[in-house]
C-alpha cells in the first residue's frame, strides 16, 4: 500500500494526461477529468505527507530491484511538502485555468500538456536516482516548451525560442555531469553516490561534475548569472501557464541543488558554500533590481522570482540545520505567495484590461476586493509580518547571523526593502492612481469564469495567512525536513538497507 | 583509444560551443545536437572502453562474465538518444514557426517578447500616485465588486 501510495503522485497526473489527450476533441470531459486529477493528486500528496510525518522515510523499488540497481523513489520530509505544494498548485491552477480563454486553450492541448508537466514535477521531488531525476526534468522541459507557446503568437514564439535554447543547453550539462559521475563512482543512485563520494579518489574531477551540476541546476532555478531566460519567456505565456511556471519550474532546480549538495556534496561544503552564497547574494540584487524597472506588471513578477530565488539557496550555501530549514520554509511560502500573485494579475488584467502599470488604475476604488487578494501576496512576498514571508525571510536572516554571514543577511533585509518598493509601485500605478482616460472597458465574464477566477486566489491568500497566522506546525516542519536532510547516514541506510561493502570498486 | 575518445568529445563541445553563440538559429541547434552527441560519448566511456565482449549472462550463470561490456551505460546513452532526438524536433519545428512569423531565422530580428529600447509603456507621471484621488465610487453591491 505505502508503494502506491509512492508513486501515486507520478501516476495520477500520467493517467490524467494520457486521458485528456485521447479525449482531444472534447474539451468538456477534458476539462472535468483534468479538475477530478488535480483533486485526486492532492488528496494523494496529503496521505503521502502523513505517512512520512508520522512514519518516517518512504522508500520503493521500481520493479522491485534493489537499489542501488534499481531506480528507488524516495519520499522524505522535503519531497513530501514539495508533493503537496505541487498538488496544491495543480488544484489551485486546473480551476483557474477554467476562466477567460479556457476554451481556446483546452482547443490547443492544454489540459494534456499542463498534467504531464505535474507528472514531470512530482517524479522530480520523488526520485531517488540521478539519471531518472534527469528523465523527470526532460518531461517537465518538453510539457512546459508546448505550454509556454500554447496561443502560438509572435510574442510567445519569440519567448519560447529562448526558453527552450537556454534550457536545452543547461540540460545537456546535466547529462555531462551524469556521465562524469558514473565514471567517477560506477553508481548514479543518489543515496549509493553519497556513500561512495567521500572515498572518490579523484576529488577535483567530482568537484568539477559538481560545478556541471550546479551550472545545470542554477539554469533551470535562474540564479545568477543563468537567469536571463526567465523574464525574457515567462510574461509571453498565457496567465494560468505563467502561474504553474511561477510556482513550480524553478523550484525544482532549487531543489535539486539542495537535495544534491545535501547529500551527495556535503563533504565538498568547503568549496561550495561560499560559491552558492555569493550566487545567492548576486541574485537577490540583480532579481530585485530588474523588477524595480520594469512596468508591467508581469515582468516585475519574473523579475522577482529570480530575486526570490537567492533566499531559497541560503540554507545550502550555509548547511546549518537553521538556514536549511529557513530554505525550506521559504520555498514552501513562495511558491503559495508567488503563484497567486500572477493569478491575481491575470485577474487585474481581465478588469483593468491591460498588464501595463500606465494602463492600469483605479482597480482600489472600483474593485476594493481584488485589493486585497493582490495585498495578502503582495505583502507577504515583501515580509510584512505577520504574512507568511515574513517569518520565511526572519528565518533566513536569522540563520545567517547566526553562522556570522553578516553580509548575506544585510543583503538579505535590504533586497526585501526593494521587493516591497515594487509592490508599493504595483499598488500605487494599478489600484490608488485614477483609473486612466479614457476608462478601459472591463471583459465581459460570466459567473462561472469570475468564481474559477477568484476561487483559487482566494484559497491561496488562506494558505498564506495560515502559514503566517499559525506557523508553529510549518516552522516544525521545516526545522523536521532539515535534519532529515543533514542526517545523510540515514538516508543512506533508508535506502540501501544497512551499512554494507561496495559492490565494485570503482576504478580511479 | 581513450585519447581518442576525448578528443572526439573535446572536438564535438568545441563545435557545439561555436554552433550555440551563432545568431542563427539552426545552427545554434546543430550545436545542442553536437553536444547531446558529446554527452552521450562521456556517458559511454564512464562504462570503460576496451573490451568487446557481449554483456550477454551465459546460460546457468547467474551473472555477467568478467570482462564483459559494461550494458548500463549503453542503456543510459539509448535513453538520452530517444530524449534528444524529441527535444531536437521540437526545437526545429518551433524554429520554422518563429521564421514563419518574423520572416526570418536569426535570434536579433525576434524581438517580440523583449522589445528594444522601451516601447514597453513609460509610467505615469508621479503625481497621479498619491495626490490625485479617483472620486468615491458609491457603494455598490458585493456581487459586482468581485
Amino acid at each position: 500500500m505505502r508503494q502506491v501510495l509512492l508513486a501515486a503522485p507520478i501516476l495520477i497526473p500520467l493517467a490524467a494526461s494520457a486521458v485528456t489527450a485521447l479525449l482531444w476533441r472534447r474539451p468538456m470531459a477534458q476539462r472535468r477529468i483534468g479538475l477530478a486529477a488535480a483533486v485526486l493528486l492532492l488528496a494523494a500528496t496529503l496521505a503521502l505527507l502523513a505517512e512520512v510525518v508520522s512514519g518516517g522515510m518512504l522508500v520503493g523499488r521500481m520493479g522491485n530491484w534493489p537499489p542501488p540497481f534499481g531506480i528507488a523513489l524516495v519520499v522524505d520530509h522535503l519531497s513530501a511538502a514539495m508533493l503537496v505544494i505541487t498538488g496544491l498548485m495543480g488544484l489551485a491552477v486546473a480551476v483557474y485555468a477554467m476562466g477567460p480563454g479556457a476554451q481556446e486553450r483546452d482547443r490547443a492541448g492544454f489540459q494534456p500538456l499542463f498534467h504531464a508537466l505535474l507528472m514531470g514535477v512530482t517524479g522530480s521531488f520523488s526520485t531517488g536516482d540521478l539519471f531518472n531525476l534527469y528523465v523527470w526534468f526532460e518531461v517537465m522541459l518538453i510539457a512546459s516548451f508546448g505550454l509556454l507557446v500554447l496561443d502560438r503568437t509572435k510574442e510567445q514564439l519569440d519567448g519560447g525560442v529562448r526558453y527552450v535554447m537556454l534550457n536545452l543547453v543547461g540540460t545537456t550539462f546535466f547529462l555531462i555531469a551524469v556521465g562524469l559521475l558514473y565514471g567517477l563512482t560506477g553508481t548514479l543512485n543518489l543515496a549509493d553516490l553519497a556513500r561512495v563520494a567521500p572515498d572518490v579518489g579523484n576529488q577535483g574531477a567530482l568537484a568539477a561534475a559538481a560545478a556541471l551540476l550546479l551550472i545545470s541546476f542554477g539554469a533551470k532555478a535562474a540564479v545568477f548569472p543563468l537567469f536571463n531566460w526567465l523574464p525574457a519567456s515567462y510574461h509571453t505565456a498565457s496567465m494560468p501557464v505563467a502561474a504553474i511556471f511561477a510556482a513550480l519550474l524553478t523550484k525544482v532546480g532549487v531543489y535539486a541543488i539542495i537535495r544534491v549538495f545535501t547529500l551527495v556534496f556535503a563533504h565538498d561544503h568547503a568549496l561550495f558554500g561560499p560559491i552558492v552564497g555569493v550566487i545567492a547574494m548576486a541574485t537577490m540584487v540583480v532579481g530585485v533590481l530588474g523588477a524595480a524597472a520594469h512596468y508591467d506588471v508581469r515582468r516585475i513578477l519574473s523579475f522577482h522570482i529570480i530575486s526570490q530565488i537567492g533566499y531559497m539557496l541560503v540554507g545550502v550555501a550555509l548547511m546549518t540545520p537553521l538556514a536549511i530549514a529557513g530554505s525550506v520554509l521559504y520555498v514552501i511560502h513562495h511558491i503559495v505567495v508567488k503563484a497567486n500573485l500572477f493569478l491575481v494579475a491575470g485577474a487585474m488584467r481581465q478588469v483593468g484590461g491591460s498588464f501595463a502599470l500606465a494602463r492600469l488604475g483605479g482597480l482600489w476604488a472600483s474593485r476594493p476586493l481584488l485589493g486585497l487578494m493582490f495585498l495578502v501576496p503582495a505583502l507577504s512576498l515583501a515580509g510584512i509580518p505577520p504574512l507568511s514571508g515574513f517569518w520565511g525571510k526572519l528565518v533566513v536572516i536569522r540563520s545567517g547571523l547566526e553562522a556570522e554571514a553578516y553580509l548575506l543577511a544585510f543583503v538579505a533585509l535590504a533586497v526585501g526593502l526593494l521587493t516591497l518598493y515594487s509592490m508599493i509601485k504595483i499598488w500605487n500605478e494599478a489600484f490608488w492612481k485614477a483609473a486612466p482616460e479614457p476608462a478601459p472597458q472591463p471583459a465581459a465574464w460570466s459567473r462561472a469564469q469570475r468564481i474559477a477566477t477568484f476561487a483559487p486566489i482566494l484559497l491561496l491568500c488562506g494558505v498564506t495567512l495560515t502559514i503566517g497566522l499559525w506557523t508553529e506546525p510549518f516552522a516544525a516542519f521545516s526545522i523536521a525536513a532539515a535534519e532529515s536532510l543533514l542526517d545523510r547516514d540515514g538516508y543512506i541506510t533508508a535506502v540501501l538497507g544497512a551499512p554494507m561493502p561496495r559492490f565494485a570498486e570503482a576504478v580511479p | 583509444m581513450e585519447i581518442a575518445l576525448s578528443a572526439a568529445i573535446g572536438v564535438l563541445v568545441a563545435a557545439a560551443a561555436y554552433l550555440l553563440l551563432a545568431r542563427d538559429l539552426p545552427r545554434g541547434l546543430i550545436g545542442f545536437v553536437l553536444l547531446g552527441t558529446a554527452a552521450n560519448l562521456v556517458i559511454f566511456a564512464a562504462g570503460r572502453i576496451g573490451t568487446m565482449t557481449p554483456p550477454l549472462v551465459e546460460p546457468g550463470a547467474t551473472a555477467l562474465a568478467a570482462g564483459a561490456a559494461n550494458p548500463l551505460p549503453q542503456a543510459l546513452v539509448l535513453t538520452a538518444i530517444v530524449i534528444g532526438f524529441g527535444l531536437t524536433a521540437f526545437a526545429l519545428v518551433l524554429v520554422m514557426r518563429a521564421h514563419a512569423a518574423f520572416g526570418s531565422a536569426r535570434s536579433e530580428d525576434m524581438d517580440a517578447a523583449e522589445p528594444p529600447a522601451c516601447t514597453e509603456a513609460a509610467p505615469a507621471p508621479p503625481e497621479t500616485g498619491f495626490v490625485r484621488q479617483p472620486a468615491r465610487a458609491p457603494a455598490r453591491p458585493l456581487r459586482e465588486v468581485v
